[in-house]
């Protein structure tokens, strides 16, 4: 990224308040590139004085603690980091501690890596926008909690000290938070509350600190969207279109309408929905419903054919420039050496578990309700009021925690809550509609991590010395034809497109990034990490063949090339030095290591592997190393990884989405494969210890750990893997 | 239709082919059990029928007459206690939507097997899916409960 257009961006994200509020609101799972967390919360979390029991904290006279979190939690552990902020300054009793979403507030909830003027979730950017507004809120509570009890004590505020949610005083008086609420939270909001120094953390850092909903989660008491059974509510399956990009023309459902348990059969803008009492009796009428669809713009083709035209595209020039150092085309005419290669990216599908879904129910009083996994609240407020036609302040949301999302729950196009909103409103109001997609529905519906390919080359000296990189990108955008293109697509470059390439980190005296934007009905979306899947993968892969060319040592070739990069060589001399790197690997082992930065954390993976009778590789350990700031929970910071690493592994070595015809072939876990428990690696995490604002742990797991295995492969067949999933590159 | 569900009779009317997972989700407001798949690939609805771990998307409500059924909700006794507090000391879930599947194969495991080996697990766990990959935590927490069931 270059500065410039970082700069732009940034003051898009300052000014233009009312076209970002849906524009801004899509940020997704993504991004943030460049995007200093230090100053956007400095500058805009910095406003004292908001009374913390309206909109973050809720203390029961029960003595039970509600937190209004401004992050949606897709199992990322979001609400445990920010409760665990809360508390820190708050001296709650943290098993009465819970977490919900808030909403419908932007001066409470908006994303401060977004300069505060949205509310979502993504680019994990949920501590980093939370680091001091939640802090501050639970020391602003505290403090009015003390400042209740000296007035009802009549003692001064400096005697009392607070522990385990009680508020106590050295003459013996006590008492618990839940019979002060009330009273503090009328009282004064003071100005300026100071926050606890770091040496006096008894939370932040905190190594035991327990998951506070590992409990109900363990015990099956979790309620998710697909949960819900409010009274009298419907269940709908979708019928979509078979090809993206055509329409619905007509429908007949005379049958499905006679079948038991079926209430209704009506259209919506995405597709017909099949409404009945429940889940089995609403697929079973979805059989026999039959559809005609205009396909005229319809995307027909099938994945060979656009991966023919992609690599047509890759060998020529990209139709734009992401970043220019140097003079590229001289230090190639005049190089000795050339090295290139072609990486190859599929299509993918986050696949969670929870399969999409969202519910709606219209109350007398005209407020509607509307259930589900709300990543991105303020943009699908304003859909769902459009849709239902009335205004966005009548939308109550309900956010619920989702099994799963990995940049899913953030859909540009609101869809499932289209389609909830739609169909609830089409039976006349009459009852509330769960829409629940089924596994197919969800894997053929879309969205998807976009197909892409990577031509790189580069050029090197008689002496191994790298003189200049080149990639020229093709694949598709993510913003544009968006309400973020915007705010995203800086001089015909999509930033989710290039993040990792275009500010790749290696001292290169020549560098160009070019790319060519494809286009599709094929709706593509942020997938944990976005485009540092594809060029974490293709930089570090070919940085390892550059390494072997130059005959050095892949470690020592980085960390010559990252000399002003100090915190990419620190993990990096971290993960290798844990890992055993230079010395020999057990018998029948191989490593392989790469390392990437994505927003704004730094991770080093070393994986060990083995190769099995398919030649497809074991991965049998992986050596993490992790640079994000202060580690806020540092077991999260490790289950983030642990979790990052087997998503990526997963996605390299077996998921594909493939279109044949335009449909999309795989609907099942037969057909898209992920990890399983027997193929997952110990891993092993270190943390470098640090002072430095949080950053995000979500997705930076995920990057290295492709480059990492396809590197071990190397070193243990001699060959590369450029098309992925690696058991496609073997079919090749 | 009788089945005996979660240790009490419970008569069911419906459809002999509906699936149990519906049955238990839908009709009688048991919603631990999970919906993944739909086609025994993912195990979110893994419950048991007669103390095996089953997958309750691939049974229908007419292959239980008569047979004990046991969901998350259901699931007492000392080993599901102690899998169940294993799950949360080792802070396992991360979503935590695949867990009542994963904690209901891990006791169906763990009652045949005390001591499994990494092997036995992956035996066991294959066919149970976590899409947050908390896999290594799910086999550290066997490897606890069978320590704490052992001692
Ligand atoms: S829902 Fe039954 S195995 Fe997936
Ligand atoms: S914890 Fe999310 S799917 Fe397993």
């Amino acid at each position: 990224m270059d500065h410039s257009s970082l700069a732009t961006l940034d003051r898009d994200l300052r000014t233009s308040r009312r076209s970002f509020l849906i524009g801004a609101a899509v940020f997704g799972s993504c991004l943030v590139v460049g995007f200093s967390a230090e100053a956007e919360v400095s500058q805009v979390a910095a406003k004292p004085g908001d009374n913390p029991f309206v909109g973050y904290v809720q203390i029961a006279p029960d003595d039970s603690v509600t937190i209004y979190s401004s992050q949606m939690d897709m199992g990322q552990g979001i609400y445990h980091g920010i409760a665990t902020l809360v508390q820190e300054e708050l001296d709650a009793d943290w098993s009465k501690i819970s977490v919900v979403g808030g909403f419908g507030n932007v001066a409470l909830y908006g994303n401060l890596l977004l300069g505060g003027v949205v509310q979502m979730t993504g680019g994990s950017s949920g501590t980093a926008s939370s680091w001091l507004r939640y802090r501050q809120a639970g020391a602003t509570a505290r403090a009015m909690l003390i400042a209740a009890a000296a007035e009802s004590w009549s003692v001064p505020a400096g005697e009392i000290k607070t522990e385990n949610g009680f508020v106590s005083h050295p003459s013996g008086k006590s008492a618990r938070y839940g019979a002060l609420a009330a009273r503090a939270a009328s009282g004064q909001v003071p100005g300026k509350v100071g926050l606890k120094e770091p040496k006096d953390w008894k939370y932040i850092g905190n190594q035991t600190l327990p998951r506070y909903d590992s409990r109900p989660k363990s015990e099956g008491r979790q309620q998710y969207t697909i949960d819900l059974h409010e009274r009298g509510m419907l269940t709908a399956v979708m019928i979509h279109p078979p090809l993206f990009g055509a329409t619905l023309r007509s429908f007949e459902a005379s049958k499905a309408k006679a079948m038991k348990g079926v209430v209704d059969v009506v259209a919506t803008p995405r597709g017909v929905a099949v409404v009945a009492t429940g889940m089995w009796e609403a697929i079973k009428a979805r059989e026999v419903v039959t559809v005609e669809w205009d396909d005229e713009k319809a995307e027909k083709r099938s994945s060979s054919e656009i991966a023919d035209e992609y690599r047509a595209a890759a060998d020529k020039h990209g139709e734009v420039v992401a970043s220019n150092v140097g003079d590229v085309d001289t230090a190639f005419a005049n190089a000795p050496k050339l090295i290139e290669a072609r990486y190859e990216f599929p299509y993918l599908a986050h696949a969670s578990l929870e399969p999409t879904n969202a519910a709606a129910r219209m109350n007398p009083d005209g407020t509607l309700e509307v259930w589900g996994g709300h990543q991105m609240p303020d943009l699908y407020q304003t859909v769902a009021a459009k849709v239902a036609g009335i205004t966005p302040d009548k939308v109550i949301l309900r956010v619920m925690k989702t099994g799963g999302g990995f940049g899913r729950r953030a859909s540009v196009d609101s869809d499932v809550i289209v389609e909830a909103v739609a169909t609830a409103k089409a039976i006349g109001w009459k009852a509330p509609v769960k829409v629940q997609w089924t596994r197919e529905d969800d894997m053929r519906a879309g969205r998807y991590r976009p197909a892409f390919m990577h031509k790189m080359r580069a050029a090197l000296d008689g002496s191994g010395n790298l003189l200049a990189l080149r990639d020229t990108l093709v694949g598709q955008s993510i913003s544009r034809g968006t309400v973020m293109e915007a705010a995203l697509i800086k001089n015909g470059v999509d930033l989710l497109s290039v993040e990792g390439m275009a500010n790749q980190p290696y001292a290169i005296p020549n560098v160009r990034v070019e790319l060519t934007t494809t286009n599709s009905p094929v709706p593509v979306l942020w997938w944990r990490a976005v485009g540092s899947t594809h060029t974490a993968y293709a930089l570090e892969a070919f940085m390892d063949e550059i390494a072997h060319a130059a005959g050095k040592d892949p470690v020592e070739f980085r960390l010559a090339l990252l000399k002003d990069k100090p915190r990419h060589a620190a993990v990096l001399r971290l993960a290798a030095e844990k890992a055993g790197w230079g010395t020999p690997a057990p018998a029948g082992r191989f490593r392989g290591v790469a390392v990437a930065e994505s927003f704004h954390s730094y991770v080093a993976q070393v994986a060990e592997i083995s190769v099995n009778k398919s030649g497809l590789p074991r991965v049998h350990r992986v050596v993490c190393a992790i640079d994000c700031g202060v580690a806020v929970n540092p077991d999260q910071v490790r289950a983030q990884m642990e979790g990052g690493i087997g998503f990526g592994l997963g996605a390299i070595l077996k998921s594909r989405i493939t279109l044949d015809k335009g449909r999309i072939v795989e609907g099942n876990f037969d057909g898209y494969d992920v990890l399983r428990i027997n193929e997952m690696p110990s891993v092993e995490v270190h943390i470098v210890k640090s002072s430095a604002p949080p950053t995000g742990v979500g997705e930076p797991g995920v990057p290295p750990i492709g480059p990492a295995v396809a590197n071990a492969m190397f070193n243990a067949t001699g060959k590369r893997i450029r098309i992925l999933p690696f058991g496609d590159s073997e079919k090749s | 239709m009788r089945i005996t569900l979660n240790g009490q009779t419970r008569e069911i009317e419906a459809d002999p082919d509906k699936p149990l997972l519906w049955i238990l989700r839908d009709d009688l407001g048991l919603v631990g059990t999970k919906y993944g798949c739909g086609q025994a690939l993912c195990g979110a609805c893994t419950v048991h029928v007669d103390g095996q771990a089953v997958r309750a998307c691939q049974t229908s409500i007419g292959d239980v007459i008569d047979r004990a059924v046991v969901t998350i909700e259901g699931a007492f006794g000392r080993v599901a206690e102690v899998v169940e507090a294993s799950w949360t000391k080792l802070d396992v879930p991360q979503c935590g939507y695949c867990q009542p599947g994963q904690v209901m194969a891990a006791i169906g495991l763990l009652n045949t097997n005390r001591k499994p080996s990494d092997a036995e697990i992956d035996d066991a766990m294959s066919g149970n899916l976590c899409r947050c990959n908390t896999y290594q935590r799910i086999r550290a927490a066997i490897h606890e409960a069978a320590r704490v069931l052992g001692a």
